[in-house]
Formats: structure tokens, C-alpha cells, sequence
């Protein structure tokens, strides 16, 4: 199971059903007032939070029950499309899982999942074995 | 394609009046960002500690979204200053390098500068700390499109 930290409940952030429980977690992420950046669009803030949460989660559940801390090292977000107030999604994919680093992949979108609002890449450090 | 304007595109515009403003709405308001300063050296924003900002509540650091969010406003601002009005900008991308987590209980301040600014396009680099400029917990790098633009 994947705990949300203090700042995902903030956004407002939950874990979404989906019809393959092996699958990287889903995150949603309703439309609120809060998450508003210029008039009409989701802040690029908000939607980037959404991103690395959804990395984070597509991480933990990849190690599953290895023990693995990690820092994120960095993350790069495209803004593809702006994100008007409705639900938006995002999932991650872990591209890489080496024995120090973790390469992974993040897409975020609204109505269809082949149209992403966001993408972004994130490198997370990894120290193995607790 | 051209630089954008200069000199100043609006002699009446009032770049710490414009963050004060926007400081009060939606995101930035649920952040608590506060403008702190701006010069040749950058645009400087506040983001205060908030336990609803924490990402990792076994140690009490603050998630990386909201210093994304403060260095996308900062650097907003940045652009707008440099370019002497408020006009409709879209961030394309933008970077960010965590370089050591923010402590704690402090506050992060983000600095960002526009260096280069063409008739679409505005690239803004900055840098956020948690109390000494010379030890900052992130550097990010960006781009942002200018959506009224041909």
C-alpha cells in the first residue's frame, strides 16, 4: 500500500482505482481553487507535485519490499498542454532500476491518457539493503 | 526573431505590485509565497515552511513540488520585470536540480533571473535557499513561452 505524504493531501491528491492492481500506482488529482495558476489552468506547481508524487509512488512500488531509501536527485517537467480544471491523472514507470540510481518516467493527463497535459523525467539516488 | 521590447514596455508597470497581487490567488496563496525583493541580480520570493507542505514526514522536509512552485513564480516575475509589463506567459520546461534537502522548520527563498528573452520564447535560471544564498537546496533552469505571441 502507498502512503501519501502531508503535501499530496494538500493538493488534494488520491489514489485513484485501476483495473491492473500490479500496475505503477494511479494518482488523481481533483480541481480546486488552490491548484490555480493564470485564469482557467492548473498551476505548472501543482501538476509538477503531481508528477514527482506519482514518480515517488511508481518507485516505491517497483522496490516493493527491498529495502531502499532514496533522494531525488532531479526532475525535468514539459508543460505539454495547459491543464484546465477537471481531474487530472498521472502515473509513473520506472525506466530504470540500478544499484544506485532510479531512472523514471512520468505522464500526467486529463480526459485521455494519449493526450498528456505533462511529462517529466526524475533520478532518484538509491541506498540499498536499510 | 527579435528580442522582446525594450526599453520598458509600460512606464506604469509595478513588478512588487503585480506580486503582491498574485501572491492572493489560487496556488501561490496556498503556498503563502511572498515577494522579498527583486534587482539586477534576480527576482526574490518566500515560500514559508508549512507542515501541509512536508513530503517526507519522517523528517519534516518539505516536498520538491513547492519549491517548483515558487521558482515557475519567481521566474514569471523575473520575465515580466525584465520585459517592464505583465503579459501571458506558459512555462515550456523547466529543470531542477535538488542539490540538499531544505531543513526543516526554514523558510525557502527563491531567486530567479531572466537572461534571455526573444518575441516568443523567455530562458530564466535560478537558484532557491534556505538561508545562505551560497548554500542553495536547488538550481533550476527553464524556458516559457510568451502564449500571445504569432
Amino acid at each position: 500500500m502507498t502512503a501519501l505524504p502531508p503535501y499530496a493531501r494538500t493538493l488534494g491528491i488520491l489514489l485513484a482505482d485501476q483495473a491492473d492492481p500490479t500496475a505503477s500506482p494511479l494518482l488523481q488529482m481533483p480541481p480546486a481553487d488552490p491548484l490555480f495558476g493564470r485564469p482557467g489552468f492548473i498551476h505548472g506547481g501543482a501538476l509538477s507535485g503531481l508528477l514527482e508524487l506519482a514518480g515517488i509512488a511508481a518507485a516505491r512500488h517497483a522496490f516493493g519490499t527491498d529495502p531502499v531509501t532514496f533522494k531525488p536527485i532531479g526532475m525535468t517537467v514539459d508543460f505539454l498542454r495547459g491543464a484546465t480544471p477537471t481531474d487530472t491523472f498521472a502515473r509513473g514507470r520506472i525506466v530504470r532500476n540500478g544499484a544506485r540510481i532510479a531512472a523514471l518516467e512520468i505522464h500526467a493527463w486529463q480526459e485521455d491518457e494519449a493526450r498528456p497535459v505533462a511529462g517529466a523525467r526524475m533520478n532518484l539516488s538509491l541506498r540499498r539493503g536499510g | 526573431m527579435g528580442d522582446r521590447a525594450d526599453p520598458a514596455a509600460n512606464p506604469a508597470f509595478d513588478p512588487v505590485r503585480l506580486a503582491h497581487l498574485l501572491s492572493g490567488l489560487g496556488h501561490n496563496r496556498l503556498l503563502g509565497l511572498t515577494y522579498v525583493a527583486h534587482g539586477a541580480e534576480g527576482f526574490d520570493l518566500r515560500l514559508p515552511y508549512a507542515d501541509a507542505l512536508v513530503g517526507d514526514p519522517e523528517t519534516g522536509i518539505l516536498a520538491s513540488g513547492p519549491i517548483v512552485a515558487l521558482m515557475d513564480m519567481a521566474s514569471s516575475m523575473a520575465i515580466w520585470t525584465r520585459y517592464g509589463d505583465f503579459t501571458p506567459l506558459a512555462t515550456l520546461d523547466l529543470r531542477v536540480d535538488y542539490l540538499r534537502p531544505a531543513r526543516a522548520g526554514c523558510d525557502v527563498i527563491g531567486r530567479a533571473i531572466c537572461y534571455r528573452l526573444t518575441r516568443r520564447i523567455a530562458f530564466v535560471r535560478g537558484q532557491a535557499h534556505d538561508g545562505d544564498p551560497d548554500d542553495p537546496v536547488a538550481h533550476i533552469a527553464g524556458t516559457f513561452m510568451f502564449t500571445d505571441a504569432a
